[in-house]
């Protein structure tokens, strides 16, 4: 047998909603992952509620990148493609690439299911120009039912075993050990031990087609692992590592976590997630509208939590106008946005960086506020701590950007250690202020103290009404308001945040390319690839878009060729030429609802070069 | 320790001389003395409007916010921290207007909350346009013909988002207005307090049938749990059912006795005849009904959020995040 190491490799199982596609590569990518490899996942979901079985529009598709170095992203397109059925050949083969090994399951190829997906004639294959060598044709319902027939099961339950079968054939065509899967299986249905038994045979049973078929078929393939980095792993989610980053941050803050929130498409996991956890003390409240979500936040904040509301953006917009009070009274709240596509109801279920300009700007009168953007799945955990931190320890609302894609895409995250997270220090109002305090006193850095309700001698007045500087009375002289401008822009400018890192050839890049947020993978895999083309290239990926890190014009101004690459008319781009003098990058802006293609990203920066 | 209403008090109200909320502000103070929550423990929260200015007059922890949203600030403020008494104040315009989606679902989740509802039927911190609580025909700057539209009539939305407490009082009638405000804090949930008053400037009169004492007498009736429903000067008058509705009766006339007079049931859980007395005093021959009109034990919104969370710690077995990671499948590279 012959087995061919690869660097890494893109695997897309598709098929009917119905039919577990997501638990298929979440056990591929878990087997992957323990054997060291780095993983990148990324579901792509109908958007119809419940399409026809069988149908074009039912198809659902999971998509697994593993590497023997760090994979960034879930790959443009797929080294094997599974479709389980005919529409699913038919609505993915266009994720393949050229020469990918296609499994199907002849058994949901009959003349029905080709009609449901619209094909002409009866041979798919070559309707569609499909190499039949590359093809791996098996019956796969027949053989599982076979492989089942004397577990007791009924047919129904049998099929919902199917997807067993090409997860054991994938494994097989990686060479993947299959104990992980079997144990993952044991733990995932320990409660029903029959089941777990019934897909661990199943498995097998895929695993041993292949090998007893290979030759016909196509070549083992294995990625080695090159990079390790030893540790507990989980595969997260970017929306599950938000919740957790929220909830590890009261924690440590000693604050109870309150979520306000009203469901809205791509961040109700965000509000399923955190609603599990009372056990930790989370509360949620699921509001009456958006609105609610903010303000009612904004009480909880008042009261003394740790407050955040989360949203996408059409949510946003009607935040804005709690998110502007919060600006005024310097109560800190997260705001999430985990954005998709608009504008107004847009592309639910897609992912676009259009809400920037939004969250920096989308207020009434001068309303400065953090905004933090996350890189990837696991950053999301990150981002939420500091995006708490900063909200706590600054008074300030906070905007936490993520979008549709890191938020429903995976990858493996290594077990934080919260003991080696920094403290979270909010500013409580020292007992001895006691009868000289009045609420607009700051502290050093700018900030507002916090004097939370209980706390005797310490009762005060907030409101959206300017206040006086001194005495936190209403005021409308205009030399207050003037300086009380400038005194809460002044306390976002100060705050710290880390430098813009430089990737790549540092010293002498040709193009640097410049992003934010959750294109930093696609943006980092055309980096790597043009670089191992011998180009000079570099790459900077905002992660703190207000404050800007303070080296950020020595960083942009320091290449000859800067590109701001992001999915939206040119956001970024706009803002960094008004915040940096004589900045005039290139641009590259794309708003299809879709990931960046990383091949075309490197052919227009080729050009660039 | 015992408090007075000066330990409630700050500043100096700015709102027109004689305008509804001086009164209400001075009895507020008076009800939270003989309450008797320590200031530190009380938050008011407002919106926008003159009424909303409030809580700058008040030396308990405070907010005015913005408009429409003080329910649903106030909701956050005491599910984060039950232990406060939240009181949330709001006028006609700010409360069933613009917060009027706020105020049914804080009626509804029965957060405990102890909502002011400040009725002069009109916007006059933007100087006199019609509210959605002034009559049908109204003439206002923005309606120089007249509305043509009906009013809400606040029990009947209060009743119809499940409210379990309302009770109504007259701003210049200081003692049932403090009655009212204490039998709302005692009131364990949403409470609504709709208080009548009126804007000098912008709709002077528009409560003046009960305004003053005089008038009260012959044009309220002071429904008091347990009590019969009768009124008038001399209580010469009572209020009977008959058939769907009630009727006005006077005693000793046409074989009316005091015991034909219907009993007061403030904690009736069916609200028909509760309605029907919120609702009495339109125009319709029948007095303005004062007091607490119903008040019904239910389970809080703030409360069972908190019982949840004990029922679930005893039953989850883990208690930190730390212990929450350990639930996930977990892989080890060496």
């Amino acid at each position: 047998m012959e087995i061919k190491e690869l660097d890494s490799v893109v695997v897309r199982f598709s098929g009917d909603s119905g039919d577990g596609m997501q638990l298929a590569g979440n056990i591929f990518s878990t087997v992957s992952a323990t054997v060291g490899n780095s993983i990148s996942t990324f579901p792509d979901y109908p958007a119809d509620i419940r399409a026809p079985q069988g149908s074009l529009t039912g198809v659902s598709g999971y998509q697994v990148h593993i590497g023997a170095g760090q994979v960034y992203t879930p790959g443009d397109k797929c080294d094997v493609l599974v479709a389980m059925n005919a529409a699913a050949l038919k609505t993915q083969y266009r994720y393949a690439k050229p020469g990918a090994t296609i499994i199907i399951d002849t058994d949901s190829f009959g003349p029905k299911d080709l009609e449901k997906a619209q094909f002409q004639t009866d041979d798919p294959l070559q309707e569609m120009g499909i190499d039949q060598d590359r093809v791996v044709a098996c019956p796969l319902t027949t053989m599982v039912k076979d492989c089942l027939k004397d577990s007791g099961m009924d047919v129904k339950a049998m099929l919902k075993c199917r997807n067993m079968f090409a997860v054991g054939l994938v494994c097989w065509l990686f060479d993947r050990d299959l104990e992980v899967a079997f144990n993952f299986l044991r733990e995932k249905f320990a409660k029903k031990p029959a089941i777990a038994e019934a897909n661990i045979r199943v498995i097998q049973a895929g695993y041993d087609y292949g090998h007893n078929t290979h030759s016909t078929a196509t070549n083992v393939r294995r990625i080695e692992t090159r990079e390790k980095k030893p540790g507990r792993y989980m595969d997260i989610t970017g929306n599950k590592a938000t919740a957790y980053g929220f909830i590890a941050a009261a924690e440590k803050a000693g604050l109870k976590l309150y979520l306000g929130s009203y469901p809205i498409t791509p961040a109700t996991d965000v509000l399923h997630e955190l609603s599990k956890h009372k056990s930790l003390g989370v509360t949620t409240v699921q509001c009456e509208d958006e609105i609610s979500g903010c303000a009612s936040a904004l009480g909880a904040s008042f009261a003394g939590a740790l407050a955040v509301t989360s949203t996408s953006g059409p949510g946003i917009c009607l935040k804005s106008e709690a998110m502007n009070l919060a600006v005024i009274m310097e109560l800190p709240l997260v705001v999430l946005d985990v954005q998709r596509g608009g504008p107004a109801t847009g592309l639910p279920t897609k992912s676009e960086q259009t809400d920037l300009l939004q969250v920096l700007y989308g207020r009434n009168g001068e309303s400065p506020m953090p905004v933090m953007a996350a890189l990837s799945p696991a950053d999301c955990f990150d981002a939420a701590y500091e995006a708490s931190k900063m909200a706590l320890e600054h008074m300030t609302p906070v905007v936490l950007l993520t979008d549709a894609f890191i938020a429903n895409g995976s990858a493996a995250f290594r077990l934080p250690d919260l003991s080696e997270y920094p403290a979270i220090q909010p500013p409580y109002v020292p007992e001895e202020m006691k009868g000289t305090w009045t609420p607009y006193m700051r502290a050093e850095n700018g900030t507002r103290y916090w004097a939370v309700p209980g706390r005797e001698g310490f009762t005060h007045i907030l409101g959206g009404l300017e206040k006086d500087n001194q005495t936190g009375a209403i005021s409308t002289n205009p030399e207050n308001h003037d300086l009380m401008t400038r005194l809460r822009q002044q306390k976002i400018d100060n705050i710290e945040v880390p430098d813009l890192e430089v990737l790549g050839d540092r010293d002498d890049a040709e193009l640097l390319i410049v992003g934010f947020g959750s294109t930093y993978g696609h943006l980092h895999t055309a980096m790597d690839e043009l670089r191992a083309r011998g180009h000079k290239v570099a790459m900077a990926q905002f992660r703190y878009i207000r404050p800007l890190p303070r080296n950020t014009a020595e960083v942009l101004m320091r290449y000859p060729k800067v590109v701001v690459a992001e999915q939206n008319m040119g956001q970024l781009a706009a803002y960094l030429r008004m915040q940096v003098d004589g900045f005039v990058p290139q641009q590259f802006n794309q708003v299809k609802g879709q990931p960046f293609v990383v091949e075309e990203l490197v052919n227009t920066f080729s050009k660039l070069l | 320790m015992a408090y007075t209403f000066q330990d409630y008090k700050k500043g100096q109200p700015r709102w027109c001389p004689g305008c509804g909320d001086h009164f209400f502000l001075s009895s507020f103070h008076k009800a939270l003395a003989e309450i008797g929550t320590a200031p530190e423990n009380i938050a008011v929260i407002s919106g926008i409007g003159c009424s909303s200015r409030l809580p700058h007059y008040m030396a308990t922890y405070g907010m005015n916010t913005i408009h429409g949203r003080a329910a649903a600030i106030a909701t956050g403020c005491k599910v984060a921290n039950s232990k406060l008494d939240v009181w949330q104040v709001s006028g006609d315009g700010d409360g069933l207007a613009i917060g009027g989606n706020h105020f049914i679902h804080a009626n509804r989740r029965n957060i405990d909350l102890n909502m002011i509802l400040l009725n002069n039927r009109i916007y006059g911190l933007t100087k006199g346009q019609y509210s959605p609580t002034s009559p049908r025909g109204f003439v206002s700057k923005s309606s120089p013909y007249g509305t043509v539209e009906d009013p809400f009539r606040p029990a009947e939305l209060c009743f119809g988002a499940r409210g379990h407490f309302f009770a109504r009082a007259v701003a210049t009638d200081a003692p049932g207005t403090i009655a009212i405000l204490k039998a709302a804090h005692a009131h364990k949930g949403a409470s609504v307090c709709e208080i009548l008053q009126n804007c000098v400037i912008f709709n002077d009169g528009t409560h003046e049938s009960v305004y003053s004492k005089e008038g009260r007498q012959k044009n309220a009736i002071y429904v008091e749990h347990g009590k019969p429903l009768v009124f008038g000067e001399n209580n010469e008058f009572g209020l009977v059912q008959d058939g769907f509705g009630l009727k006005k009766v006077e005693i000793g006339k046409d074989g009316y006795t005091i015991d034909d007079i219907l009993v007061h049931d403030a904690h009736c859980q069916d609200n028909t005849l509760q309605l029907k007395l919120a609702l009495m005093g339109d125009g319709d021959g029948f007095p303005v009904a004062l007091g607490v009109i119903r008040d019904v034990e239910a389970p809080t919104y703030n409360d069972a959020v908190e019982a949840q969370i004990e029922e679930v710690k005893a039953k989850k077995p883990y208690h930190t995040f730390a212990e929450l990671l350990e639930t996930n499948d977990i892989w080890e590279v060496k």
